[in-house]
């Protein structure tokens, strides 16, 4: 399976994606620029975390309109896996890749720290290898990881199973106040994740969790 | 001429800025007020266009840019430049 990790201006946890991808799990990966235009060539997308675009206006809202974000939108509406973290997830929201809004933290702050997530199902390309109801350990850093929805869109989450992941009620539990405790969503296809925490920054032994490998092993598996 | 956005947050979506700012404000004991919100104010200025081309293009940027229109409300007014 051969990853494309697009990049934009401010992505920054678009290394340690690589370094997860290729030098640990051993699967091919390459940076594409957002000026790019094709994705064809690759099996699966990461959109990586950061501060696209600086955050500004809103975060993602601006890397939404990046030239790479149509054939994301075309590989992904063509079913492709593709995977966004914190700054990506944010970036899917604004495309419309997934549903519902990434507003605030409760607590305005930026949090940067370990949470312990839910896996709330297994049926899906990135949560296949897990066990349900298992919990993770990995770090969020971010602002404005607040999910929020209207109550149609939550019902469909709830519904189709479209919800990966929770935050647990230990270790203080859901830090940013996301409806549903919910730290990362599908869309209805299940082939697109966005996710606020970072599991590529949970993934070797020395970084104290390996937690977020079993999610990347998930989708090697899916093909 | 020059368009003057205003977005703001939708009721019910949680605005922790003007929280805030809100609380700080009465504990300094400027009082007296129930609520506040932090929104945002944008200009667009224009220079060869009419009045409704301007509008049209305030309102296209607004709904495919400059709010999200899952948390955020936006109004304007086109005015002439000062």
């Amino acid at each position: 399976m051969k990853f494309a990790i697009t990049v934009f201006p401010g992505s920054n946890c678009d290394h340690d994606a690589y370094h997860v991808l290729k030098h640990i799990l051993k699967t091919p990966a390459e940076f594409v620029w957002h000026k790019e235009s094709d994705l064809s060539k690759y099996d699966a997308i990461l959109v990586p975390g950061g501060f696209s675009y600086g955050d500004y206006l809103r975060s993602g809202a601006i890397a939404r309109f990046s030239p790479i974000m149509d054939s994301v939108i075309k590989e992904a509406n063509a079913g492709k896996p593709v995977i966004g973290i914190c700054n990506g997830f944010q970036i899917l929201v604004e495309s419309g890749l997934l549903p519902g809004a990434l507003i605030n933290n409760k607590y305005v702050k930026f949090l940067s720290q370990n949470v312990t997530l839910k896996v709330e199902t297994t049926n899906s390309i990135f949560t296949q290898k897990l066990k349900h109801g298992q919990h993770l350990t990995m770090p969020i850093a971010h602002r404005q990881g607040n999910y929020m929805a209207d109550e149609d869109t939550i019902k469909q989450l709830q519904d189709n199973d479209q919800i990966a992941f929770t935050y647990a009620s230990v270790n203080g539990g859901n830090p940013n106040g996301s409806m549903l405790d919910i730290a990362g969503i599908m869309n209805e296809k299940k082939n697109v994740l966005g996710m606020m925490p970072h599991p590529e920054r949970a993934a070797e032994n020395i970084l104290d969790s390996m937690d977020g490998l079993g999610i990347f092993e998930s989708m090697l598996g899916a093909t | 001429m020059k368009a003057k956005i205003y977005i703001k947050y939708k009721d019910g979506i949680l605005d922790p800025q003007g929280k805030t700012a809100g609380h700080a404000l009465k504990s300094m004991g400027i009082d007296g007020f129930d609520d506040m919100m932090i929104g945002k104010y944008i200009e667009m200025t224009f220079t060869d266009s009419n009045k409704a081309t301007a509008e049209a293009i305030t309102d296209e940027a607004c709904r495919k840019l400059l709010a999200n229109p899952n948390t955020e409300s936006y109004s304007f007014e086109i005015v002439e430049s000062e």
